[in-house]
């Protein structure tokens, strides 16, 4: 933390070097801003304008586009296929995201606690996040294997009956979360170890001096100083989930799915556009679901930065 | 004195050695033992069975041990399988992708942090809003941009669109902020040109926020699944996450070889990940808390 004499000082320098460069800082920032902002508007802020325009044609990657108005949203709205598909990411969403939280705070906690074999924990915890996500799928695939896949072989063996993992409706759902947790919460409870190291120390010892169970402690002190790590990971959590693609569409090899229950938003904007080549309306449902994922992340955003000014404790 | 130190202990919390109840923290380890075992476990099948003989991995019961452990499955995988291209292709797109992403982002942020200028408040706010702009919907719209500049099927079709990266400009912008001003006064009195001061100065002081941002990209683009396989339609351009995606549907059921693709596929990033944790890990707590 800088403290008030320095800010001033590095303030009144500010001032200073802007009077003596602004002849020349405008073209060279223009030399340095450049190379990025060309990339950033290309591939970024383009194809955002690009889907909108798009949207508005009826457009496939043979012949050329019509006008076709709103008859792409039309059609999106009477789509039942379209509102499964959202459903179907809703459902994921609100499967993965608890225990994809919860899990990794639970297991920070853990970690937290422990003085040996910490980093053999954090590495085992974490690991799985930097495969790629065919290597998960293919391992993945090969536990849920029906007969002599590791799981169902477990489970017949302590006697119970084998699940179909990857080929029944609702069930394949479950496994995919499982998948997604498995890989990806390394990066939640890294997260979270980061938080917790950013505690003061002091706060626990005077706690405990006053007599403070550990109990107490984690509900007075921990989760409370936390709560903005907390808002932060859940609101990441749910925009990542809700671009759920790579490992569904992989453990179901390309297929929606038993009886179509696996085909998320982003699968049947890639089907619309690459297997049926209706760019205007995969354009138009690419409009949609971006405008839901920004409306998602503006909210979480706000409650991040509320609960970010509240837990604001001097030590 | 011994009181204090007596509560502390109690209250399990405080490091030292009494710190827990005498149970307390056996049953801590237990469970962490447990679970990080149970993480670990889809792994080492992996592992255990690419080391079986191909037609044992069907049956039952399960064992976790072949009659011999062979490298029969690496052998036949490295030799008939396209592998050794797909490393390739994703060395050479993760490489250009981290050198251009690291020189492009720390340009950037070096003249956010360190120069006023028209429409910096607005290029800023473009910054914050292009964190939320999410790829993977915009996937139709950035494919049919490709194809029109002629570069879908390319390196360049998998590069390009991977570059820009707002979070790397505000993870160098917090390092750059960090930097005390009086180095580059000086500099400037001395008469050395806001290049020079940005290449000789600000870059090797940033020299830990670049291994950060550059292991980190890499990964991610070493990782990234959905664009190349978007763009990229020739075999002969697949990378490790794309060709690996096509083993399931090509391979059948040897399972060994599976396996022995997942774990070649997999071996570059572990190991990169061993070495590399700290950055790693840095990597993350930053861009995750604070971008």
């Amino acid at each position: 933390m800088a403290t008030a004499a320095e800010s001033l000082s590095r303030a009144a320098s500010r001032t200073r070097t802007r009077s003596a460069r602004d002849p020349r800082s405008g073209r060279l920032a223009l030399v340095f801003t450049g190379p990025f902002f060309v990339l950033f508007v290309a591939f970024l802020f383009w194809p955002v304008v690009s889907a909108l325009w798009t949207s508005f044609f009826d457009d496939s990657l043979v012949g050329s586009a019509t006008w076709a108005g709103l008859d792409n949203y039309r059609e999106l709205v009477e789509d039942p296929n379209f509102w499964a598909a959202m459903w179907h990411t809703a459902l994921f969403t609100i499967l993965s995201v608890p225990p994809l939280v919860l899990l990794a705070l639970g297991l920070a906690l853990l970690v937290s606690r422990v003085t040996r074999m910490q980093w053999l924990f954090r590495l085992a915890f974490f690991a799985p996040y930097v495969l790629p996500v065919s290597v998960v799928v293919l391992i993945w695939n090969w536990m849920y294997q029906p007969g002599f896949g590791l799981i169902n072989s477990y489970l017949t063996s302590l006697g119970f009956a084998e699940v179909n993992w990857l080929g029944q409706p609702g069930v394949a759902m479950v496994s995919a979360v499982i998948v997604t947790v498995w890989w990806t919460l390394g990066f939640n409870f890294v997260l979270f170890l980061a938080g917790l190291q950013e505690i003061p120390r002091e706060l626990y010892e005077a706690a405990a001096t006053d007599g403070a169970k550990p109990g107490q402690q984690l509900r007075r002190i921990t989760l409370p100083l936390l709560s903005s790590t907390t808002l932060l990971v859940t609101t990441l959590q749910i925009i990542h989930s809700l671009k759920i693609f790579d490992q569904i569409y992989l453990l179901q090899l390309g297929t929606p799915g038993p009886e179509n229950s696996t085909r998320v938003a982003i699968q049947y904007i890639y089907e619309a556009g690459f297997t049926q080549y209706r760019i205007g309306y995969a354009s138009a449902m690419s409009f949609v679901f971006f405008l839901v994922i920004i409306a998602v992340a503006l909210i979480s955003m706000r409650l991040v930065r509320r609960a970010g000014t509240k837990t604001v404790v001097s030590p | 004195m011994t009181t204090i130190v007596a509560r502390r202990a109690a209250s399990g919390l405080v490091e030292g050695p009494g710190r827990g109840r005498g149970w307390v923290r056996p049953l801590i380890y237990a469970v962490l033992v447990t679970l990080s075992l149970i993480w670990i476990v889809p792994i080492l099948w992996a592992v255990a069975t690419s080391l079986k003989p191909d037609a044992e991995t069907t049956i039952a019961p399960v064992s976790w041990r072949g009659s011999t452990a062979t490298l029969d499955a690496y052998r036949v995988a490295l030799e008939q399988g396209n592998i050794l291209k797909w490393y390739f292709n994703s060395l050479v797109t993760a490489s250009v992708i981290t050198a251009g992403t690291v020189v492009t982002a720390s340009m950037a942020a070096f003249a956010f942090s360190r120069m006023r200028f028209q429409g910096r408040g607005l290029m800023q706010w473009m910054l914050l809003a292009g964190l939320i702009v999410p790829f993977q919907a915009l996937i139709v719209p950035l494919f049919m941009q490709m194809k029109a500049f002629g570069l879908a099927d390319s390196y360049w079709g998998i590069i390009l669109p991977q570059l820009a990266s707002p979070i790397a400009v505000l993870v160098y912008k917090r390092a750059f902020d960090a930097v005390p001003r009086e180095l580059e006064e000086s500099a400037l009195v001395d008469g050395a040109s806001m290049w020079r001061v940005y290449r000789l100065i600000w870059m090797p002081l940033s020299r830990a926020t670049t291994a950060a941002v550059a292991i980190f990209t890499f990964v991610i683009a070493w990782n990234n699944f959905f664009w190349p396989f978007v763009v990229t339609s020739a075999g002969t351009l697949f990378t490790i996450p794309v060709g690996l995606a096509t083993v399931q549907t090509s391979y059948g059921a040897l399972y060994a070889q599976q396996m022995a693709l997942a774990v070649l596929g997999a071996l570059p990033l572990l190991i990169a990940f061993v070495l590399f944790q700290r950055q790693i890990v840095q990597g993350i707590a930053n861009t995750g808390l604070k971008g």
